[in-house]
């Protein structure tokens, strides 16, 4: 049997109209536009917006020149790690995938050797352990323990080109993002294996994370899939919506 | 019959006057995409209401902070250089000690304090050297939080990470204190709002 629709179209319209009004009012309120701004956010093709992005452009530049290979992030004694440790991604805990069958660390781009990494010849390689602040782009900072394959190590082993401008991580939950060569190359940028002195277990990233203290906590990729080194901007899962691209901190 | 003396100076020189208006929109438009970056993540018991926000959502917010940042930065060190040089700062804001302060304190809590342009009496002083310091303090916490790596010397100073970002917060509820009293003040002597667009003789000292 079929219905009749609980509301018509004409019945409901005036109604619609009155709501489009209101929302209208409340955006016209909005403080923070002086109205027509709000609606800049990154996602429309406004002149503002474009100019938005302009400008995060030009701060990616201004971070480039502040960044120093040699600074290196402030690092604590195991009594100062966050606990419990809060976990964050692009989805929440309940959707963490299980490390796939046969996985391998693929490389790819500007590079010599490419055959793919399992994660014990990835043990085989130097080691480096850490206990540094991971800082959140939303403002909040915890202290966690990593350890696992300085990545400048890595690049070196693969026969990388070190001149080449990014480095871009793909991730098998569908996460991307990507940095730039020189904050790669900084001694604490690391492959991570382990979280708290454990092999990684999937929330955390398993089999292998990117952990970057140099930057905000959304570039230290979870469960990774491929390394790549180009020329080419990469860009990434939040980098392309509007997160600011160099993200340095 | 009393003589005044008459002045030609203007109540506010040009070059305060567009400094004034260039810093107060670049000031209003961090605090509302500041109340968007604090609403991820409240380190106190409240959030800002949307509509009182900039950016729509974190990154637009973030978008909007890192501009404006840059015309603050510019406009600041323009101000500060020129109330230094100028002789503003020692003129105008330098606080003029606690009698005249007690003084005119009393009398604005009795709505007896006058307001002459041109001259800043003790209360209006302390406010406006009080709100210039928390905006150095503000601009300092804020690249401390921004740069906690390659400025750590500064987040250091501020003492560390969580510490600066607290500071940036409380600093910012010292800037929004004063904006409110400000404004207060502004719609009770609406001349001086004329007089901060306008070119009006400053007013005979009292």
């Amino acid at each position: 049997m079929i219905r009749d629709p609980v509301a018509k179209r004409a019945e409901v319209a005036p109604e619609l109209a009155r709501l489009n009004r209101r929302n209208f009012l409340r955006h016209g309120l909005t403080l923070g536009s002086l109205a027509l701004l709000t609606g800049c956010d990154l996602s429309t093709h406004s002149g503002i917006d474009a100019a938005l992005w302009t400008m995060l452009r030009f701060d990616d530049r201004v971070q480039a020149a502040l960044f120093d290979r040699t600074r290196l992030a402030e690092t604590y004694p195991a009594s100062a790690v966050t606990k419990p440790f809060r976990f964050n991604a692009y989805y929440p805990v309940w959707e963490v995938r299980p490390v796939p069958n046969n996985w391998t660390l693929e490389v790819a781009g500007r590079v010599t050797e490419r055959t793919p990494w399992s994660v014990a010849r990835l043990r085989q390689l130097p080691q480096q352990a850490q206990i540094t602040r991971h800082i959140c782009i939303e403002g909040w900072s915890q202290i966690g323990q990593w350890s696992g394959v300085p990545l400048h190590v890595f690049l070196r082993r693969i026969g990388a080109d070190l001149r080449a401008r990014y480095v871009a991580f793909k991730c098998f939950d569908g996460y991307s993002t990507s940095i730039d060569m020189a904050s790669a190359l900084q001694p604490q940028t690391i492959l991570a294996l382990d979280f708290n002195w454990q092999p990684l277990t999937p929330e955390w990233g398993a089999p292998v994370r990117l952990r970057i203290p140099v930057k905000l906590g959304f570039k230290s990729a979870k469960n990774l899939q491929s390394i790549e080194v180009t020329n080419r901007y990469p860009g990434g899962y939040w980098e392309n919506q509007g997160y600011n691209w160099f993200s340095g901190v | 019959m009393e003589r005044f003396r008459r002045t030609r100076r203007p109540a506010h020189p040009l070059p305060v006057r567009v400094m004034h208006w260039v810093g107060a929109g670049a000031i209003i438009t961090m605090m509302l995409s500041g109340w968007e970056i604090y609403n991820a993540s409240p380190s106190l018991p409240f959030t800002f209401p949307g509509w009182a926000t900039l950016g729509g959502w974190l990154a637009g917010a973030i978008a909007w902070h890192i501009s404006a940042m840059w015309v603050l930065f510019a406009d600041g060190l323009a101000y500060l250089g020129y109330g230094f040089f100028s002789g503003h700062f020692r003129r105008d804001i330098r606080p003029k000690g606690l009698r005249a302060l007690a003084r005119d304190v009393g009398a604005a809590l009795g709505f007896r304090l006058g307001h002459r342009l041109g001259h800043y009496n003790a209360v209006q002083r302390l406010l406006y050297a009080g709100v210039i310091l928390a905006l150095c303090v503000q601009v300092a916490t804020g690249l401390a939080i921004w740069k906690p790596v390659q400025l750590g010397w500064l987040t250091g100073f501020f003492g560390g990470y969580p510490a600066a970002r607290f500071i940036h917060l409380a600093m910012m509820l010292c800037i929004a204190g004063f904006l409110a009293v400000h404004l207060v003040l502004v719609a009770l002597f609406p001349r001086t709002l004329v007089s901060m667009v306008a070119t009006l003789e400053a007013e005979d000292e009292p």
